[in-house]
C-alpha cells in the first residue's frame, strides 16, 4: 500500500511547478472538507451592514453587496467545485468508457456508436451544456449531467482508441487462444491498461468540468443562488465591478488556481504514463 | 585506416559511472572487414553509436577514447567539420530500412539529399550520380526505382538503397549495424555478397556488427567478440573458429545448432549475460567460466597476446598447447 | 500407401493432430486495384503423438498463419483441422472450450505477449483462472510454482512482473503458461527467434525436455533451418502459402531435393569461414505476395524450372516412403 502511494508521487518528484498544483489542490480539498471549520463566518448570512467592505483584518476577502464574507463564501465554493468535478468525471468516466470499450471490441456497436459521439463532439462545448440545460432545467445535477454528457465524448473517444490498440497487443491474442472470452479479455487485460491514460484525462476533464460549471453558474443556469459558488459569485460581482473589484478577483482567482492546479497535475501525470519498455539487458536482442 | 583506442562509453555522473563499453580498441585497414561479434547488451551497437558521434546528449557519454581515420580524431570534429571530411569518412546503415528511411520521399530524393549534404553538384550530375550509386548496389531497373517510394520496396531492396545512401559520401568506412538481421536468409546471402564485393573495389573499410556467428564466417576478415562492455578476443576468421582462445568465444560456438550432426542437447552457458556495472571486480565472465580460478575473481584480466594477430582478454587462454 | 497430401504419420498410427487442405485468402488494396493474396493454399500435414514437426519458411511463407490458424485465432476460408475426431472449425462452443486447453500456442515476442500490468503468476494461471480448473488459491499457487520449477525458474518468480525479467526468462514464462495445464499440442511460432545465441540454446533444451517429460506434440514454426532442425522430428518446407517438401529431418538436412529447400540450406550462413556462400545462388527477388502464378510458385526463381512448371502448379507428391516433394523436375 505504501509503495502504491509512493509511487502516485513520482511523478511530481523533480518537477516543483507541478508539485504546487498537487499541493493546491490538496488544500481546496482540505479546504472542502473543514469548511465548516476554518470558515470565519457563515457563508449565507447577510448583514447589510456590512456590505461592500474591501478586503480588511476582519474580512480579509472583504464583503459582497449583501455582507456576506467573501472569504467564508470561497471556502464553500470549494465544496461545489469538487462536487460538480467529482460528478463530471464519475458519470463521463461510467458512460463513456463502457461506450469506448465497446465500440472498439464490437465493430459494427461501435460504428453506430461512434457517429453519435461525433454528432455530439460537433456542438461546441458549451452550447451543448446549454441546450441540455434548458431540456433538463437548471440545478447543480443537472449540470452535472449537461457538462457530463459533453465531456463523455472525449473520455469515451480515448477510451475507444486505446482500447483499440490494445485489442490487438500480442497477450490479448495469447488470451484469446486460451479461450478468453469477452468479458475476461475486458476485465483483465483492457480495463487495467486504461487505468493510467483515464487517470490522466480524468484530470483535465475536472478542470474543464469547473470551467464550464463556472460559464453556467455565471449565466444562472446552474448551482441556484443561495448555494456558494464562483461562478455564481462572478455573476452577481459584474455590476460592482467598478465599486468594488475584489467581488470579482476572489472567486475569479480560485476557479483560475483550481483549473490551473489540475492541468498541472495532469501534465505529470501523463509524463509518467507513455509506455516505457526498453530494456537493454541480456537474453533479448532488439 | 581506422584506429579506435581505449573507447570508453558510459552512463551516470563523471564521479559515480559505470561503464557499458569498457576500453575497447580496435583497428580496420583500408578494405577489411572487421566483424564486431556479441549478444545483447554487451555494448557492440552503443560502440559504434560512440565512433559515429551519435550519442545523444543525455544518457550514455563518451567518457575515453578517440576514433582515428587518418589520423583524425573524427570523434571529436565538430559537425561543420565533419562535413568537409565527408562526414567524418564514415557512414553508417542500421538494422531496420524502413524506419532510416523517410517514408514520403522518394528513393531517388533521399539519395540525392544525401550527396547533396556532401558534395554541392548541380541537379542533373545528381540524379546521375543516384543513378550510378543504385547500379552499384545491384538494383535492378534503378532509373525506374530512383522514383519509388520506400514501401514499394522489399526489405532487401530497401538496405541496398541504404547502403546506397551511406556510400554517397564516397566514405573510407561503412558501420554496418546489423543490417540483415531482419532479412530473410535468402536476402541475406546477397546482401553480404554485395557488401563483400563493394569492398573489394572500393577499398571501403567495413565494422559489421551482428550476433550471428554464421554471418560472421562468411563476411569478415577479422572478428572482435564483445562481453559486457569489453573486446574479449581478437583474431582472424579462421583463427577464431578453427581454435577460439578465450572461453566466451568457444562457449557461444559450441551453443550452436550444428546441421551436420544434431546432438539431443545443445551446450548452454550457465549463467546470465552480465549487466553493466554487475561484475566490479576481475573477469566479467568469471562466474560463468569454465576455467574460472581465484585470481579471475579477485585481479583485473589482461590481455594475453597469442599467435600475430590473435589476443584474448584472459589468463587461461586456450592456445592449442598442451599445459 | 499414403494418400497424397497426407503426411507420414497417417500409415503408422492416428495422428493427434490432422490438418487438411488449410487454405487462407486475403484481399488488399494496392494502387487502386484489388488483390487477392493466398496467404495459405492447399496446406496437409499430420503430426503424431509426442512428434515435434518443424514448419520452415522465409518471411510471407505463410508459416505463421498455420500455426494461428490450428490455435483458432485466424479463420481459413477452407480446409479443416481435425483433433481427437473434430474438425476445430465446426465444434460446438463448449467443445471448442475444450479444445483450447489441449492445443496451446507459445508466442514469438517475449515482450509482447505478457501483460505488463499482471503478475507473472497471474500470466501463467491464466487459462486455468479462464476455465476455472483451481480447486482454491492453495491449489492455484501450488501448480503455478510446479509450473515455473518445470521451465527453470524459481517458485518466487511467481510475484514479479515482466519487465524485471530478461528475454529469455520472459520466454521461459510463455512456455509456462502454455503448458499449465498439460496440453496435447504445443504451437510454437518462433520462439526463440528473439533471443540470444546462449539463451536460445538454453530454452530448446528447455522445450525438448518438456517434450520428452509431457509427451507433447509440437509443431515448431521458425525460419532458421539449424535451430528447427535441432529440435525437430520432421520438417516441413513452406513457400508462398504452399508446402513444397516433407521429410524427416536428417533426410531433410542431408539430402534436400525441392529446389527451394537446397537454395535454403545453401543460403544458410554456416559458421565455418571455409564454406563460404558461393555468390549468385540466388539472383532474384522473392515476388510480391500479390503474384498469382498460375504454376508453380517458386518457377521465377528456379534453376530447373521450365516453362510447364510455369503453367502447371506440381502437387505435393509422396517420392519416397516418409519424403514428399511438390516439384515436377524431381
Amino acid at each position: 500500500m505504501n509503495g502504491a502511494f509512493r509511487s502516485l508521487l513520482v511523478p511530481f518528484t523533480g518537477r516543483p511547478i507541478a508539485a504546487l498544483g498537487l499541493v493546491a489542490l490538496v488544500c481546496i480539498t482540505a479546504a472542502a472538507i473543514m469548511a465548516p471549520i476554518i470558515a470565519p463566518y457563515d457563508p449565507s448570512k447577510i448583514e447589510p451592514v456590512f456590505r461592500l467592505l474591501p478586503p480588511d483584518a476582519a474580512h480579509w476577502f472583504g464583503t459582497d453587496q449583501f455582507g456576506r464574507d467573501i472569504l467564508s463564501r470561497v471556502i464553500y465554493g470549494t465544496r461545489l467545485a469538487l462536487l460538480i468535478g467529482i460528478g463530471v468525471v464519475t458519470f463521463a468516466l461510467i458512460t463513456g468508457v463502457p461506450a469506448g470499450v465497446l465500440s472498439a471490441l464490437f465493430p459494427r456497436f461501435g460504428s453506430v456508436v461512434m457517429r453519435i459521439i461525433d454528432v455530439l463532439m460537433s456542438f461546441p462545448a458549451l452550447l451543448l451544456a446549454l441546450g441540455l440545460i434548458v431540456i433538463l432545467g437548471r440545478g447543480v445535477t443537472n449540470a452535472i449531467l449537461a457538462i457530463g454528457v459533453v465531456y463523455l465524448t472525449t473520455t469515451s473517444r480515448i477510451t475507444y482508441g486505446l482500447a483499440l490498440r490494445l485489442r490487438t497487443e500480442a497477450y490479448v491474442e495469447a488470451a484469446n487462444s486460451m479461450g478468453a472470452g469477452v468479458v475476461w479479455t475486458i476485465r483483465k487485460h483492457i480495463l487495467p491498461n486504461l487505468v493510467s491514460p483515464l487517470l490522466v484525462q480524468a484530470s483535465f476533464v475536472f478542470a474543464f468540468a469547473q470551467l464550464s460549471a463556472a460559464s453556467l453558474d455565471f449565466l444562472g443556469l446552474g448551482a441556484p443562488p443561495e448555494i456558494p459558488s464562483w461562478g455564481n459569485m462572478l455573476a452577481e460581482a459584474r455590476i460592482f465591478i467598478t465599486r468594488a473589484p475584489w467581488l470579482l478577483f476572489f472567486p475569479g482567482l480560485s476557479i483560475a488556481i483550481t483549473a490551473f492546479s489540475l492541468n498541472l497535475v495532469g501534465d505529470a501525470l501523463r509524463d509518467r504514463v507513455d509506455p516505457r519498455f526498453r530494456e537493454m539487458l541480456s537474453g533479448n536482442r532488439r | 585506416m581506422l584506429r579506435v583506442s581505449d573507447l570508453s562509453v558510459s552512463i551516470g555522473t563523471s564521479a559515480d559511472f559505470v561503464d557499458i563499453v569498457s576500453s575497447v580498441s580496435f583497428e580496420i585497414g583500408k578494405g577489411e572487414v572487421l566483424g564486431l561479434v556479441g549478444e545483447s547488451g554487451c555494448g557492440k551497437s552503443m560502440t559504434s553509436l560512440a565512433v559515429m558521434g551519435l550519442l545523444a546528449d543525455s544518457g550514455p557519454w563518451l567518457r575515453t577514447g578517440c576514433a582515428k581515420l587518418e589520423g583524425f580524431d573524427v570523434i571529436r570534429l565538430p559537425p561543420y567539420r565533419r562535413v568537409e571530411f565527408g562526414h567524418g569518412g564514415i557512414a553508417m546503415i542500421f538494422q531496420e530500412p524502413m524506419s532510416s528511411l523517410n517514408p514520403v520521399m522518394r528513393i531517388g530524393e533521399q539519395i540525392e539529399e544525401a550527396i547533396w549534404v556532401h558534395e554541392k553538384i548541380a541537379g542533373a550530375t545528381r540524379a546521375r550520380r543516384a543513378r550510378e550509386l543504385l547500379d552499384m548496389v545491384r538494383i535492378p531497373d534503378a532509373s525506374v526505382q530512383l522514383g519509388a517510394y520506400p514501401h514499394q520496396l522489399s526489405g532487401g531492396m530497401r538496405q541496398r538503397v541504404m547502403i546506397a545512401i551511406a556510400l554517397a559520401c564516397k566514405p573510407q568506412v561503412l558501420i554496418a549495424d546489423e543490417p540483415t538481421t531482419a532479412l530473410d536468409v535468402t536476402v541475406q546471402a546477397q546482401i553480404l555478397s554485395l557488401l563483400r564485393e563493394l569492398c573489394d573495389s572500393l577499398g571501403l573499410s567495413i565494422l559489421f556488427i551482428t550476433h550471428d556467428l554464421g554471418v560472421v564466417a562468411q563476411l569478415v576478415d577479422r572478428v572482435a567478440v564483445m562481453y559486457a562492455g569489453r573486446i574479449v578476443e581478437t583474431a582472424v576468421v579462421a583463427q577464431l573458429f578453427e581454435r577460439p582462445a578465450h572461453p566466451y568465444t568457444e562457449a557461444l560456438m559450441a551453443c550452436l545448432p550444428d546441421p551436420a550432426h544434431y546432438s539431443r542437447r545443445l551446450t548452454t552457458i550457465a549463467g546470465h549475460a552480465a549487466k553493466p556495472g554487475e561484475v566490479t571486480k576481475g573477469c566479467a565472465f568469471a562466474p560463468r567460466c569454465r576455467k574460472v580460478a581465484e585470481i579471475c575473481v579477485t585481479n583485473s584480466v589482461p590481455y594475453e597476446q597469442l599467435s600475430g594477430d590473435h589476443r584474448a582478454l584472459c589468463r587461461f587462454p586456450d592456445t592449442g598447447l598442451q599445459p | 500407401m499414403p494418400l497424397s497430401g497426407y503426411g507420414v504419420a497417417a500409415v503408422i498410427e492416428k495422428p493427434i493432430l490432422d490438418v487438411r487442405e488449410l487454405s487462407t485468402d486475403y484481399t488488399v488494396r494496392r494502387a487502386g486495384k484489388w488483390f487477392k493474396v493466398h496467404a495459405v493454399k492447399d496446406v496437409s500435414f499430420t503430426l503424431a503423438k509426442g512428434e515435434v514437426l518443424g514448419i520452415v519458411g522465409e518471411s510471407g511463407c505463410g508459416k505463421t498463419t498455420v500455426g494461428r490458424s490450428i490455435v483458432r485465432l485466424a479463420k481459413p476460408h477452407r480446409g479443416k483441422v481435425i483433433f481427437g475426431g473434430i474438425d476445430i472449425f465446426a465444434a460446438a462452443p463448449d467443445e471448442l472450450r475444450r479444445l483450447r486447453l489441449k492445443i496451446r500456442m507459445v508466442f514469438q515476442d517475449p515482450f509482447a505477449s505478457l501483460n505488463p500490468r499482471r503478475s507473472i503468476g497471474d500470466s501463467v494461471a491464466e487459462t486455468g483462472d479462464i476455465h476455472g480448473l483451481f480447486e482454491s488459491r492453495a491449489d492455484r499457487w501450488r501448480q503455478v510454482e510446479n509450473t515455473l520449477k518445470y521451465v527453470g525458474l524459481d517458485g518466487s518468480f511467481a510475484t514479479r512482473f515482466p519487465h524485471e525479467l530478461s528475454g529469455g526468462q520472459r520466454q521461459r514464462i510463455g512456455i509456462a503458461r502454455a503448458i499449465l495445464p498439460t496440453p496435447d499440442v504445443v504451437i510454437a511460432d518462433e520462439p526463440v527467434s528473439a533471443l540470444d545465441i546462449s539463451v536460445q540454446a538454453q530454452v530448446l533444451n528447455l522445450l525438448a525436455d518438456l517434450q520428452e517429460m509431457m509427451g507433447l506434440s509440437i509443431v515448431f514454426i521458425s525460419h532458421d533451418l539449424g535451430v528447427v532442425g535441432q529440435i525437430s522430428d520432421h520438417v516441413a518446407v513452406m513457400y508462398m502459402g504452399r508446402i513444397v517438401e516433407t521429410a524427416a529431418t536428417r533426410d531433410i538436412i542431408d539430402r534436400p531435393i525441392h529446389p527451394y529447400t537446397r537454395t535454403l540450406m545453401a543460403a544458410r550462413p554456416k559458421p565455418d569461414p571455409k564454406i563460404r556462400i558461393k555468390a549468385g545462388i540466388e539472383t532474384a527477388e522473392p515476388p510480391s505476395q500479390l503474384d498469382r502464378p498460375l504454376g508453380c510458385p517458386y518457377a521465377k526463381r528456379c534453376s530447373i524450372a521450365t516453362s510447364y512448371c510455369v503453367t502447371n502448379a506440381p502437387p505435393l507428391r509422396t517420392l519416397v516412403p516418409e519424403r514428399m516433394v511438390a516439384c515436377h523436375n524431381v
